[in-house]
């Protein structure tokens, strides 16, 4: 009798004990730490000064109601560029980018302009393996067109395929994609 | 023996001279053990309130001459099993059979609550599998096992997670009960795998319907019942240990167990297994990152006094289960890309190392069961128990993020369980019960990304009554009843533009508390009302052959994954959305069995229909653009649904050949579109070939041949995606075809063992060969058949000790 004594005693200690552990505050707002909600591209003319070329603020993370931004690129230009990742969702907006360089080795942005753009881009960054990242880069606009360009950022791909390094995406980097945003791009 | 004939003899004389009735009616049968169909020897039939005993011979027969016409009650006792009573008016000869529980396990299973738990006494439609052949799936999962079952198939991700399915239903339709208590383990998740140690079970009862009503009046689709192997009451101590090697993972598992229990009824057991595999393979190809490791512990300790007792167990499952690396994608570009690629694009050399992406799932269940016999009445019990469900899923990361848990769950579930067994009534076999539950849900908020399921607290009450009425010796009648009541209390944020396109800030302006901005913070509470039942007849035909009819009804409120989804699924690119107007859904199956025997073929046919009002499914609904790329959206709706179908068993014995076929089909329909239903299990059928011969150490040899077709009853939730082509730079439209089940398959298995005796003791030893063949297939139920090939050959040895 005595076990069972001690028995519903400790049951009841247990229903006790749960019964306090749950509590009735509001959930911690999460502040989601890894999301990309914006990306920016800078472009400088050769001695001129940066501008805001593109912009892509996807500020709920969940495609609903995503602002682009876009300015016209001038005919036969070299721009020197830089793109810029950041989460707008911490305050102050973290900057991603510092991410992607560190795993420079992991990551790497592909510029895919439309047949009818005409423009061409190198890379001017490496990482550790002597790979491009493509968060800096050489856009060169030739003749006046119309198109799009597509921005997208591979994780983990790979990296040596053949024609990567130049900016190729086939199907052979594979890998995962974290970013891909598209502009109307007009050379004037 | 001879005076105690002569007795009879005597008494028979002397009450016909009394009453000076016709007393030359007798009674003959034969008794059977329930487990293996033979004969009883030395069982005792008396006949109440007389001192008219019989023995059964070496057949299990008895008899009794010369009786009376009268009202009597025949009681049955063996040495090693639960007896048995029968009333009848005798008023012609009589030939009455029973069938006894005997088995050296399982009669102990007079333990707790009495018996375990008896498909045959209701109209149950349900299928069982032993101690022995479960041991055979020591090193693989409860859903593997499983699958041995007609009609039961699974839905997988990958070949490490595995839901059974039982006629077409799964995930919150079907309840799996472990050691009578109701796994609480986050099961709406089609990849979170029942967590139960396959090792810890001595029997596994599927019921393919609403019909056990004790355990919830929501099983749509079934109940799984899995029941530990138990103490009995007389001094002893039996041990089990497994060890299974296997080449495929190049790992195994380990599994031990052992009982001591005394004649006093004191007991208690303790059970273990570790398992360890590393990254399987397909035929051509390591599947990378599909190892998986686990450790499983169940503790018990318990005084059964027969007429009453009290018992407390403890159960721990703890997995860690590699997510294969090439199914973690970007967007609906890297799904079509890894469609066309046909193999995995990581491949990577054999490893034991688990990498993101990866689940880490812990279970816990605290049970505290005590029952006491009341004369007059039957048996009355009460059991709490508590579990706690610890689900950390881990994402490929950036940023040194991986080793944070992008998923950390924790769900806690306390339940009270009151049962009243009311056995004293003639013929009736009733029972009433009542239950409480309490279950929080809690998301940590450190892992930066935002929570799939919201935080919530469900307070859920139920109660139950159910009665067999035993009408004549060939029938039964039985039916139930049951109420649910629910309370779901959630916090939740929304991402406020969410709120608003789904329009809920005009349906459920009461719900917001307060506005952050992007996100919005709500409180959706909702109660349900649920209503169960059952009503079933079983009928004995004179050669035997048994018939069982059932009409079930179960109804589900919707699960916090149907009514709060909201987010992205990494393994299929999907967003996946949550509908807080979802309402519960009823069903209403009828299901037949005829069971029987022709010489020495056995058969069951188990043919069933079942119509479900307001069915919850889960389906495309455009496409999103997102920073990311591009989403197919799937959210949920209501329809009618119809599932029809029939499972089909069959034995044929010849000499040492024993010939077994299973065979299932099911038709899933949604009636409101007249399309077929999603991830319904295609045909399939199973032949096995046995060849045994006792005479050499219990050898067997067993070829299994297993056929499925494949599926043509599919829903078209192929979509068109804008993608961009990475050659020229253009968008170009891409049908993306995630519908198309894969080919039929046929696959060859083998199995061969002996077994050696040790003075008492038994060691068994047995090759089990998966897959001789080494085929290449994929299969429709498996949510990563888009990614990778199903695995290859998995040659098993397996040791088993008995002691």
């Amino acid at each position: 009798m005595k076990a069972m004594k001690l028995l519903s005693l400790s049951l009841i200690a247990l229903l006790t004990f749960s019964a306090c552990s749950s509590d009735d505050d509001a959930p911690e707002l999460i502040n989601q730490e890894e999301v990309i909600t914006t990306l920016n591209v800078y472009l400088t003319p050769e001695g001129g000064t940066e501008m805001l070329a593109f912009s892509y603020n996807d500020l709920d993370a969940d495609g609903l109601n995503p602002e682009k931004t876009t300015m016209p690129l001038s005919a036969n230009t070299t721009y020197t560029g830089r793109v810029e990742f950041l989460n707008k969702l911490e305050d102050p907006a973290e900057d991603i980018t510092v991410e992607v360089r560190e795993e420079g080795n992991e990551h790497q942005v592909f510029y895919l302009p439309s047949t009818s753009l005409d423009l061409n881009t190198t890379y001017l960054d490496t990482d550790v393996d002597g790979n491009p990242i493509g968060v800096e880069f050489r856009l060169q606009t030739t003749t006046v067109s119309n198109g799009i360009l597509t921005f997208i950022l591979i994780h983990d791909g790979n990296k040596f395929a053949a024609g990567a390094s130049e900016g190729i995406l086939s199907d052979s980097v594979g890998g995962e994609t974290d970013i891909e945003a598209t502009f109307d791009v007009t050379i004037q | 023996m001879f005076q105690k004939f002569s007795l009879l003899l005597f008494l028979a004389s002397a009450s016909s001279f009394i009453f000076a009735q016709d007393c030359d009616l007798s009674i003959s049968g034969q008794i059977i053990d329930i487990h293996n169909n033979m004969p009883l020897q030395s069982a005792v039939i008396s006949i109440e309130g007389t001192n008219t005993v019989s023995y059964t011979d070496e057949n299990g027969y008895y008899e009794f001459k010369e009786l009376c016409e009268s009202q009597l009650r025949l009681k049955v006792t063996h040495p090693y099993c639960v007896s048995a009573t029968k009333s009848i008016r005798l008023v012609e000869d009589t030939q009455i059979n029973f069938r006894l529980e005997h088995h050296l396990e399982e009669l102990n299973e007079v333990l707790l609550k009495g018996k375990l738990y008896n498909a045959d006494l209701n109209s149950s439609i349900s299928s069982q599998i032993k101690s022995e052949e479960l041991d055979r799936f020591s090193s693989a999962s409860l859903g593997e096992a499983l699958e041995s079952i007609s009609g039961v198939s699974s839905l997988n991700t990958g070949s490490s997670i595995v839901k059974p399915i039982i006629q077409g239903l799964h995930s919150s339709r079907v309840l799996i009960i472990n050691d009578n208590v109701r796994l609480y383990d986050q099961q709406w998740g089609e990849d979170h795998a029942p967590n139960v140690d396959i090792n810890s079970a001595a029997n596994v009862t599927v019921i393919k319907g609403a019909s056990a009503l004790k355990y919830g009046g929501d099983a749509i689709g079934g109940v799984i019942v899995v029941e530990p192997r138990k103490a009995p009451i007389k001094d002893t101590l039996m041990g089990k240990t497994i060890l299974t090697g296997e080449t495929n993972g190049r790992g195994g598992t380990l599994s031990s167990s052992l009982i001591k229990s005394k004649s006093n009824g004191f007991n208690y057991r303790i059970q273990g297994s570790l398992k360890r595999l590393g990254d399987l393979r397909a035929p051509d190809y390591q599947l990378t990152n599909t190892g998986q490791r686990e450790n499983n512990l169940s503790l018990g300790i318990g005084l059964n006094k027969i007429d009453y007792g009290i018992d407390f167990s403890f159960k721990l499952t703890n997995t860690e289960i590699g997510i294969l690396r090439a199914a973690h994608i970007g967007n609906a570009r890297d799904l079509v890309n890894a469609i066309n690629r046909q193999e995995p694009f990581y491949i990577d050399d054999f490893s034991y190392t688990i990498n993101n992406p990866k689940q880490e799932v812990t279970h816990q269940i605290y049970k505290l069961n005590t029952f006491k016999k009341i004369n007059n009445i039957g048996e009355a019990s009460l059991q709490y128990s508590f579990q706690n469900n610890d689900r950390l899923e881990f994402d490929v990361r950036r940023g040194g993020r991986s080793d944070l848990a992008a998923m950390d769950m924790n769900l806690k579930t306390h339940t009270l369980l009151a049962q009243l067994e009311w056995t004293e009534v003639k013929d009736f076999n009733s029972e009433f019960g009542a239950e409480l539950n309490a279950q929080t849900n809690f998301s940590d908020p450190n892992t930066g990304v935002k929570r799939l399921i919201p935080d919530y607290e469900m307070y859920s009450a139920g109660v139950f009554a159910s009665s067999i009425y035993e009408v004549s010796e060939n029938w039964k009648i039985d039916a139930g009843f049951r109420y649910d009541f629910s309370n779901i209390n959630a916090d939740k944020f929304y991402s406020t533009s969410r709120w608003r396109n789904l329009n809920y800030n005009q349906l459920y302006p009461e719900f917001e508390v307060e506005d952050f901005g992007n996100q919005i913070l709500t409180n959706p509470v909702f109660d349900y009302h649920n209503f169960s039942g059952t009503i079933g007849a079983t009928h004995i035909f004179k050669n035997d052959w048994k018939l069982i009819s059932n009409i079930s009804s179960a109804s589900r409120a919707p699960n916090p994954s149907e009514l709060f989804s909201e987010g992205l699924h990494h393994s299929l690119a999907t967003i996946e959305l949550g509908e807080l107007q979802l309402d519960s859904e009823q069903s209403l199956k009828t299901g037949l069995e005829l069971q029987g025997k022709i010489n020495n073929l056995g058969f069951s046919i188990q043919p069933y229909y079942n119509y479900i009002k307001d069915f919850i499914i889960l389906e495309p609904r455009g496409i999103e653009t997102t920073i990311r790329g591009s989403f197919p959206v799937y959210a949920y709706r209501q329809t009618n649904a119809r599932l029809f179908g029939v499972d089909v068993s069959a034995s044929y014995t010849y000499r040492n050949f024993d010939l077994l076929s299973n065979f299932a089909f099911v038709d899933g329909t949604d009636l409101d579109r007249n399309t077929a239903l999603i991830n319904m299990p295609p045909f399939n059928l199973s032949n096995t070939l046995t060849y045994t011969k006792a005479e050499w150490k219990n050898f067997y040899l067993s070829v299994n041949s297993k056929f499925v077709a494949e599926q043509r009853l599919f829903p078209d939730n192929n979509f068109i995606a804008d993608i961009v082509n990475t050659s020229t730079g253009n968008f170009e439209e891409v049908l993306v075809d995630i519908s198309t089940p894969p080919e039929a398959y046929h696959l060859l298995n083998f199995r061969s063992g002996i077994e050696f005796d040790l003075n008492s003791n038994s060691l068994s030893i047995d090759l089990i060969i998966n897959n001789v063949l080494n085929t290449r297939y994929r299969d429709y139920l498996n949510r990563l058949r888009f990614y990778a090939d199903e695995v290859g050959t998995n040659a098993m040895l397996q040791l088993k000790f008995n002691y």
